[in-house]
């Protein structure tokens, strides 16, 4: 290659970089980049105020979205503290992040149930509920499950559910994918990279 | 028998004994033992470190407390992506070994609580082993965003 040519390749190179890092395509995250092959963050739920929201309700804000129930003493909990940990390593930034908390158990997960519980980790925790119907819809968005165990000889019952943590960035789209043992470490950098793109 | 000559006897007498009885929550310790408080009476999760310091295996098959209805034995897992979350019937502590209760796999699951268990408190909670015995353990109670 000639010098010039190599030059104006070079060139080129540096402005298609320049583009992707403004998409923050070629960001180096840590967690799975589920960019463009999940929808953007969308559905009709009610909140733990008992206000019907929508996914555009929280477009400009950075969206951790997980899927539980307040009945669930162990992997929820465990989840919710682990971001709630995130968030404080953050530092203020984080105050421009959302943790939805949508609720796999209307039956018992009421908005005045969800608020008390969401706020038990992080005020920047949001509690969402909403009918079977609206809740199947917004699981099957992102292909996500979730399946009533046999209740127990006194009613109780477990939900089985989806462990993974969605995470959408300001403009609602869906851009990277954690499981709940992913490290805090890489939850605290592609969370810190996610606030800083796109605003 | 004169004393001199009986008394060794008597006390390798009560050492058999001793070591016949020595039950499985004899050799077992319990360490780091702490509940995670949920709003609004949710079932809790118990988790504890248990150390077996003797040469047979000790099994945990259960527990109970004063403070909660209910208490059970609990295993969570999230393979294959699904959270899940079912009752088991024991836990192994090996001998000279350890089994954990921890966040995310083994825990108790303490529900009913007979008053508001407020973070900060200690609860009660008594081990139960396979062979009847027992070990009753002070549980701190955790604020729900503890790690």
């Amino acid at each position: 290659m000639k010098p010039l040519r190599l030059g104006r390749f070079l060139l080129l190179l540096a402005a298609l970089l320049l583009a992707a890092c403004h998409r923050g395509d070629d960001l180096p995250w840590r967690l799975t980049n589920i960019s463009g092959h999940m929808p953007d963050l969308g559905f009709q739920l009610t909140d733990d105020h008992g206000k019907p929201v929508t996914g555009e309700d929280y477009r400009g804000k950075v969206v951790l979205l997980y899927f539980g129930y307040t009945h669930c003493p162990d992997v929820c909990p465990l989840t919710l503290a682990n971001l709630h940990a995130v968030l404080q390593r953050v530092g203020a930034k984080a105050d421009d992040a959302r943790i939805l908390f949508v609720s796999v158990d209307p039956a018992r997960d009421t908005p005045r149930i969800m608020h008390a519980y969401v706020n038990a980790f992080d005020k920047r925790a949001v509690g969402l509920t909403g009918t079977p119907r609206e809740l199947e819809a917004l699981a099957k968005r992102y292909r996500s499950a979730f399946t009533r165990e046999p209740s127990a000889a006194d009613g109780q019952y477990e939900v089985s559910h989806s462990s993974a943590i969605y995470l959408f960035d300001r403009q609602g789209q869906a851009r990277l994918l954690a499981t709940p043992a992913a490290s805090q470490d890489d939850l605290v950098h592609d969370l810190y990279l996610l606030l800083e793109t796109g605003k | 028998m004169t004393l001199s000559r009986s008394l060794p006897l008597l006390l390798a007498g009560l050492l058999c004994v001793g070591a016949a009885h020595a039950t499985q929550a004899d050799h077992v310790r319990a360490s780091d033992a702490w509940i995670r408080v949920l709003p609004g009476g949710l079932p809790a999760g118990g988790y504890v470190i248990l150390a077996n310091e003797g040469d047979q295996p000790a099994v945990l098959d259960g527990a109970s407390s004063a403070a909660y209805g209910s208490v059970m034995l609990h295993l969570s897992s999230t393979d294959t992506g699904m959270g899940r979350m079912r009752m088991v019937d024991h836990l192994d502590v090996p001998a000279h070994g350890r089994a954990a209760l921890a966040p995310g796999g083994y825990h108790f699951m303490l529900m009913h609580a007979r008053k508001p268990v407020q973070p900060g408190q200690t609860v009660q909670v008594v081990l139960h082993f396979a062979d009847g015995s027992t070990l009753a353990t002070e549980f701190l109670a955790k604020p729900a965003n503890a790690l």
